[in-house]
């Protein structure tokens, strides 16, 4: 556990976020423009952890739908956020750069062109446990203390490790969304009058990509099977228009091996 | 408020060491984890429901005379295997058979009746004694094997003899394939003949009579999942209108629905929620605000909800703020970036009242529980282990140092053990005797008689 607890806070434009213990070095001009590296690193693994959370969930027996839905909800802060402060793009962009070995070679490599700290936190071969966080929060501190006019640059946005990149979960197929989505193309999806927050991100490919697992049509398929009308009217309406081959022959699986697959041919064919 | 019997209404509360059931090996099996814990309307019975879908319920002994001070003891009453793992070939996964809910039905005659459920599935069981045996039939032999009509040469009235009292638990109804999602909660309405059944987007509501048919109340899926942002996490009865019922988001939010408004209960009669302090924003704010339990007072006029870090209790006639809260473990705010890497911070706490709602309890981790006195606004923090469990012995208070220095029998923060949650807890009905569920162990503890 961590001695120290660190207080993630929204960025205000003008207000430096705070990490505790720290009163905060006066730079205010430097905080309305750029956050804290150490702050853009925490939130940067907040966000690793929380893809990596959804990927797993694949794996569990059932997914909890309410946790699931929880850490989708919290990636899509950190999201709205670094789109605001406009690191979000600078990241997809690096990482899709990234999406070769080779690529990611480079990556690595910038990143040990930085103090041996910060390429010891890129280095660490368990980013997500305990530990690695904390030695990659503290050697952070370490370096950031007499550092303050460093920028938020590429290098600094990199993941902690290089396997485990945001690549891998962004970008392409990589289907790490949670269970729940739904491919019905039965049903009609009349266009919303209001576009909703989800509906906006959803057009960035990153984000398709991360929500466009399938939760199959099939939940309501199976009580259309077994012939009982268990069910609500609203239930009866749905599974009656989501009825149909479609519904089944347009899901893909949850499952992590056939996901590799997909990723792997993407790759090959190098879309 | 304190009636003859409770002790003062104070935090003059004694606890005191009763009993504790369950295995004493470190090493737990899976399947022994208690999972819910619920007394029946007049507090004699106790029912715990554990992950490998059995059902253990206990009954009080009545009071020896050789040892006045101590009210009964709890036995086991009654263990039947309520649910069964199974399997979803369509989807393959496995249903799990861990009851997530024992509800009790009010007594109406000799026999008493419970529902369990798991994630799928509701189950109405009878619990009932047989302590009589009729023998001497005509048609068919001791044993039970029939006898042959032409060798029957005289009739006799069959006699009932008694017997060691047997209680037999049997399924008297399944209500099943009616939640696509898993079931949170099921609570039995004041007219005692409907229940409510929540899973994570529905809420549906049954009649005990009926199990191929219920009616969809609430329904907040998203025509599009993409949308999907929120889920129902409790629901529960009013516990004397028939008519309203209440239920809890992942957004830390709670509506209160009338039944009579519309068949479809999508539109909410208030709508409960507490405005964010905007000074304690972080990313971890949605989750710690999620609602992980619900529940009403015995008067029906508050109801209680649990978040991550607090508890707070609600008028019903004020939905723009609750009218107390009660920090549970505030000095975990600071880990809940560990807390949300180990995924303890999607544990899901239990919380309930005490007979009079006077006072109102609630787990944490390292085997604490806190209890809260409404009145005295004093709180107390007790722990659930085997070295406190000499007989009738009080439990010592507990205290958690949150600065720097530490001060003799407190435990700091990264001491916790955080496996050893207290998820389920319940109050009798009447008297001052709790249930608290640690792991594979259940506490009884009582309020000492002055």
């Amino acid at each position: 556990m961590f001695t120290k607890g660190t207080k993630r806070k929204f960025s205000d434009p003008g207000e430096e976020p705070a990490s505790s213990g720290d009163p905060g070095p006066a730079a205010p001009s430097a905080a309305a423009r750029t956050l804290s590296s150490s702050y853009s690193l925490q939130r940067q693994s907040l966000l690793d952890m929380s893809l990596i959370k959804l990927q797993l969930c694949h794996m569990l027996v059932e997914p909890n739908l309410c946790r699931s839905v929880l850490i989708a909800n919290t990636v899509r802060q950190i999201q709205e956020e670094m789109t605001q402060d406009g690191t979000w793009h600078i990241m997809t962009q690096a990482l899709a750069a990234a999406q070769c070995p080779a690529d990611r070679l480079v990556a690595t490599e910038v990143l040990c062109r930085q103090t041996d700290a910060a390429a010891q936190a890129g280095q660490s071969p368990k980013p997500f446990s305990v530990v690695g966080l904390q030695e990659g929060y503290h050697s952070e501190e370490v370096v950031m203390e007499g550092d303050v006019e460093t920028e938020v640059t590429m290098s600094s946005l990199s993941p902690l490790s290089p396997q485990l990149s945001s690549a891998s979960y962004l970008t392409g197929p990589f289907e790490v969304g949670p269970c729940w989505e739904e491919e019905d193309e039965e049903e009609d999806h009349s266009e919303s009058s209001e576009p909703s927050l989800m509906s906006e991100h959803s057009r960035h490919p990153a984000l398709e990509e991360l929500f466009s697992d399938v939760d199959p049509s099939y939940y309501d398929l199976d009580t259309v099977l077994t012939g009982t009308p268990k069910m609500g009217p609203y239930d009866l309406l749905e599974s009656l228009s989501s009825h149909g081959p479609t519904a089944l022959s347009s899901s893909s699986s949850c499952r992590s091996d056939l996901n590799e697959l997909d990723h792997i041919m993407e790759i090959i064919v190098g879309s | 408020l304190c009636g003859a019997k409770l002790s003062n209404c104070g935090n003059d509360f004694q606890w005191c060491f009763s009993q504790v059931k369950g295995a004493i090996d470190e090493d737990v099996a899976e399947a022994d984890i208690i999972s819910t814990v619920e007394f029946n309307y007049s507090g004699e019975l106790l029912a715990t429901g554990d992950k490998g879908g059995r059902v253990v319920i206990f009954q009080h002994e009545q009071e020896s005379k050789n040892r006045p001070h101590l009210r009964g003891e709890y036995n086991v009453y009654s263990t039947f295997q309520s649910h069964e793992p199974e399997f979803d070939y369509l989807k393959s996964l496995e249903i799990e058979e861990k009851i997530n809910k024992i509800r009790w039905l009010p007594q109406q005659n000799a026999a008493h009746f419970l529902l369990s459920t798991n994630d799928k599935t509701i189950k109405l069981w009878k619990i009932s004694e047989r302590d009589k045996r009729a023998e001497g039939y005509n048609l068919k032999d001791e044993d039970g094997r029939l006898r042959d009509p032409f060798r029957i040469t005289s009739l006799r009235v069959p006699v009932l003899m008694p017997m060691d009292l047997m209680v037999e638990a049997s399924p008297r109804r399944i209500f099943a394939n009616a939640h696509t999602y898993h079931i949170n909660s099921i609570s039995v309405n004041s007219d005692h003949e409907t229940y409510l059944s929540a899973d994570d987007l529905r809420i549906n509501l049954w009649h005990l009579e009926i199990t191929d048919r219920s009616f969809n109340i609430v329904d907040i899926k998203p025509a599009n999942m993409e949308e999907l942002t929120e889920v129902i996490t409790a629901a529960e009865c009013h516990p004397h209108q028939c008519n309203v019922f209440v239920y809890s988001s992942s957004k830390g939010t709670i509506r209160l629905c009338d039944m009579r408004a519309a068949a479809l209960c999508d539109r909410h009669s208030k709508f409960f929620e507490e405005p964010e302090d905007p000074s304690s924003r972080s990313f971890f704010s949605e989750i710690i605000s999620s609602i992980s339990d619900v529940k009403f007072s015995h008067s029906g006029r508050y109801m209680m909800t649990r978040d991550y870090l607090s508890v707070k209790v609600w008028d019903l006639n004020m939905e723009n703020r609750p009218v107390e809260t009660y920090q549970v473990h505030e000095y975990l705010r600071s880990k809940l970036c560990s807390l949300y890497e180990n995924d303890c911070i999607f544990d899901k706490f239990e919380c309930c009242w005490n007979g009079s709602d006077s006072a109102i309890m609630t787990g944490s981790y390292n085997n604490f529980f806190r209890m809260f006195d409404r009145n005295t606004r004093r709180d107390i923090t007790l722990e659930a282990s085997r070295e406190s469990s000499k007989p009738r012995a009080t439990l010592k208070p507990r205290k958690v140092s949150t600065g720097g220095k530490r001060k003799k029998d407190e435990i700091s923060v990264d001491s916790l053990d955080f496996n050893k949650k207290i998820l389920h807890t319940a109050w009798h009905p009447k008297e001052n005797v709790i249930a608290v569920a640690a792991t594979n162990n259940l506490y009884i503890f009582q309020d000492k008689i002055n």
